[in-house]
């Protein structure tokens, strides 16, 4: 994402104005935001909703951050870097969490206690994950027979999880 | 268009007090989903360009999908809509109140002709479905929100990860993306101070709770809303159980409590519900959160039979219909505060007594 004004940088400081009941939401590269008058906060830190999430995100959001942040890699599909995401405490697109996935680990492991989906599956496009989830189940299986000693039973699931491999490969091949 | 409906009267579903369980305290139950589409730039960050394109793609999955259920429903873009529509779609909880602040062509709420389905376009998530019915009714709510899901997904690609679930614009939204609440009314669990007690471990049970308007608003006329604040690692069935197992507890505490004051307190309880409706049939001056407070203490009167011929129905509508934007719809134009004030108690003493007849 460009900076509103100059177009050329890349953008790095997100305002939101509320003025008469209207919003009008700004997004401006570090110069052009400075020019405008914009960055009174860098040395006035407030407690703002953003900030506090922003926080939960990494450390304290402060401008040195954005300016040695600056230079790692941003998101592919959206430009965001994990400058602009720690500072708004949103994420710019869906590929955002395959770009930060590493930096976004410890960030879900606080909110929510655990990083790992367990929920539905969205029919269509997850079949695949949906066979990944039946193996998981599978493999399960098996060790218990085996635990119970139960090795014709424990035959049987593994001619089924071989032939679910054949299968999510086929798949994953397409 | 019968969204006027919606924008003209005081009446939205969940309002409807004689469907669902433990509706006395449970006022409504509510699902969202927060949904987005892949590779589009999620809302917080978008410009025109990208938001035309995913409110376009929200549109055509709308007018192609056979369901009767997404086909009876009405779009209304926010371009089109004054900030006073807007404003009564947030007092009667269809909107967010961040959501009424946006007059972008491609912001806009997608909503079913009683209010039960509303879908938040373009607000922090491209999607965000939502389903609102009076009492607790939780299941009915998962499954409506869930039809509306997968007819909506199969012509939407959704931005999904094997490992993080349905992706969000927020970090604390991500894995199921939703949001399971209740509204409750506790006016015996605050008379009798137990309101901090009750609720202090409530975050490490993986719920929040929040006032009348969901986030940063506070707790007025003993309105309290419940809901799930952990999204990813449990499952929706999960997440259900849980806000309805805390739910029925809160609700059986809170039954407790009117007992108890009924029992031990008949007097002072009487008193208290007599003057809050003396108050509000008589006064000429009624601020919001004045009216507010008594209309709990009255409702709390309906619950228990003191007050009788009025409905909780009719509590629930008044609730809304004082707040600034419906009063402004009724008398036709702005108004300021202090004229806001004479209008309420106006319109208070009007419904109250013509309903007690």
């Amino acid at each position: 994402m460009f900076c509103d004004d100059c177009k050329q940088k890349p953008a790095t400081v997100h305002l939101t104005q509320m003025a008469n009941g209207k919003k009008i939401d700004m997004h401006l590269c570090t110069e052009c935001a400075a020019q405008k008058g914009f960055l009174l906060f860098d040395n006035n830190k407030k407690f703002s909703i953003p900030n506090f999430l922003g926080s939960f995100l990494g450390s304290d959001f402060n401008l040195q951050d954005v300016h040695s942040l600056a230079s790692t890699s941003n998101c592919s599909n959206c430009g965001m870097s994990f400058a602009d995401i720690r500072q708004t405490g949103k994420l710019g697109c869906s590929e955002c969490y395959k770009a930060f996935d590493t930096e976004l680990e410890p960030t879900l492991r606080r909110i929510h206690g655990n990083s790992n989906h367990v929920g539905k599956i969205p029919l269509r496009g997850g079949e695949r994950v949906f066979l990944q989830k039946e193996m998981g189940e599978l493999k399960l299986e098996l060790q218990q027979a085996i635990k119970a000693e139960n090795y014709e039973q424990a035959a049987e699931i593994r001619d089924k999880i071989k032939e679910l491999e054949k299968v999510i490969n086929e798949e994953g091949s397409r | 268009m019968s969204d006027s409906d919606l924008l003209n009267s005081n009446f939205v579903a969940w309002m409807d007090s004689r469907e669902g369980s433990e509706s006395d305290i449970v006022i409504s139950s509510r699902i969202r989903l927060a949904r987005n589409l892949q590779f589009i730039t999620f809302p917080y960050f978008m410009n025109a360009e990208s938001g035309n394109k995913s409110m376009q793609e929200i549109k055509d999955a709308w007018k192609n999908s056979e369901s009767e259920l997404l086909s009876a429903m009405d779009l209304i873009a926010f371009d089109q809509t004054s900030s006073l529509d807007r404003q009564i779609l947030v007092e009667k909880h269809l909107i967010s109140p961040e959501h009424g602040l946006s007059e972008e062509a491609y912001r806009g709420l997608l909503v079913s002709k009683d209010g039960s389905i509303a879908i938040m376009i373009n607000e922090e998530d491209h999607l965000r479905i939502q389903c609102l019915l009076p009492g607790l009714q939780m299941e009915k709510c998962y499954e409506l929100a869930q039809e509306i899901d997968d007819e909506l997904e199969k012509s939407l690609d959704f931005a999904f990860d094997e490992h993080r679930g349905y992706l969000t614009s927020c970090p604390t939204n991500v894995g199921t993306g939703m949001r399971a609440s209740v509204m409750l009314h506790l006016p015996g669990i605050a008379i009798s101070g137990q309101r901090t007690r009750i609720f202090q471990n409530i975050n490490q049970l993986g719920m929040t709770v929040r006032g009348l308007y969901g986030e940063g608003t506070e707790i007025v006329g003993n309105y309290v809303q419940l809901s799930n604040q952990i999204t990813l690692g449990q499952t929706e069935n999960e997440i259900i159980t849980n806000l309805g197992i805390i739910s029925r507890q809160i609700v059986e505490q809170e039954k407790m409590l009117r007992r108890n004051l009924q029992e031990e307190m008949k007097y002072q309880l009487e008193d208290r519900v007599g003057r809050a409706y003396g108050i509000l049939t008589n006064a000429r001056v009624m601020s919001s959160n004045e009216a507010l407070a008594l209309l709990s203490d009255v409702r709390l009167g309906v619950d228990l039979g003191i007050i009788k011929g009025i409905s909780s129905l009719v509590i629930n509508q008044l609730v809304v219909a004082i707040k600034p934007a419906h009063l402004q719809r009724r008398s036709g134009g702005e108004m300021e505060a202090f004229i806001r004030d004479v209008k309420r108690a106006e319109v208070i003493k009007e419904i109250l007594l013509k309903s007690s007849k």
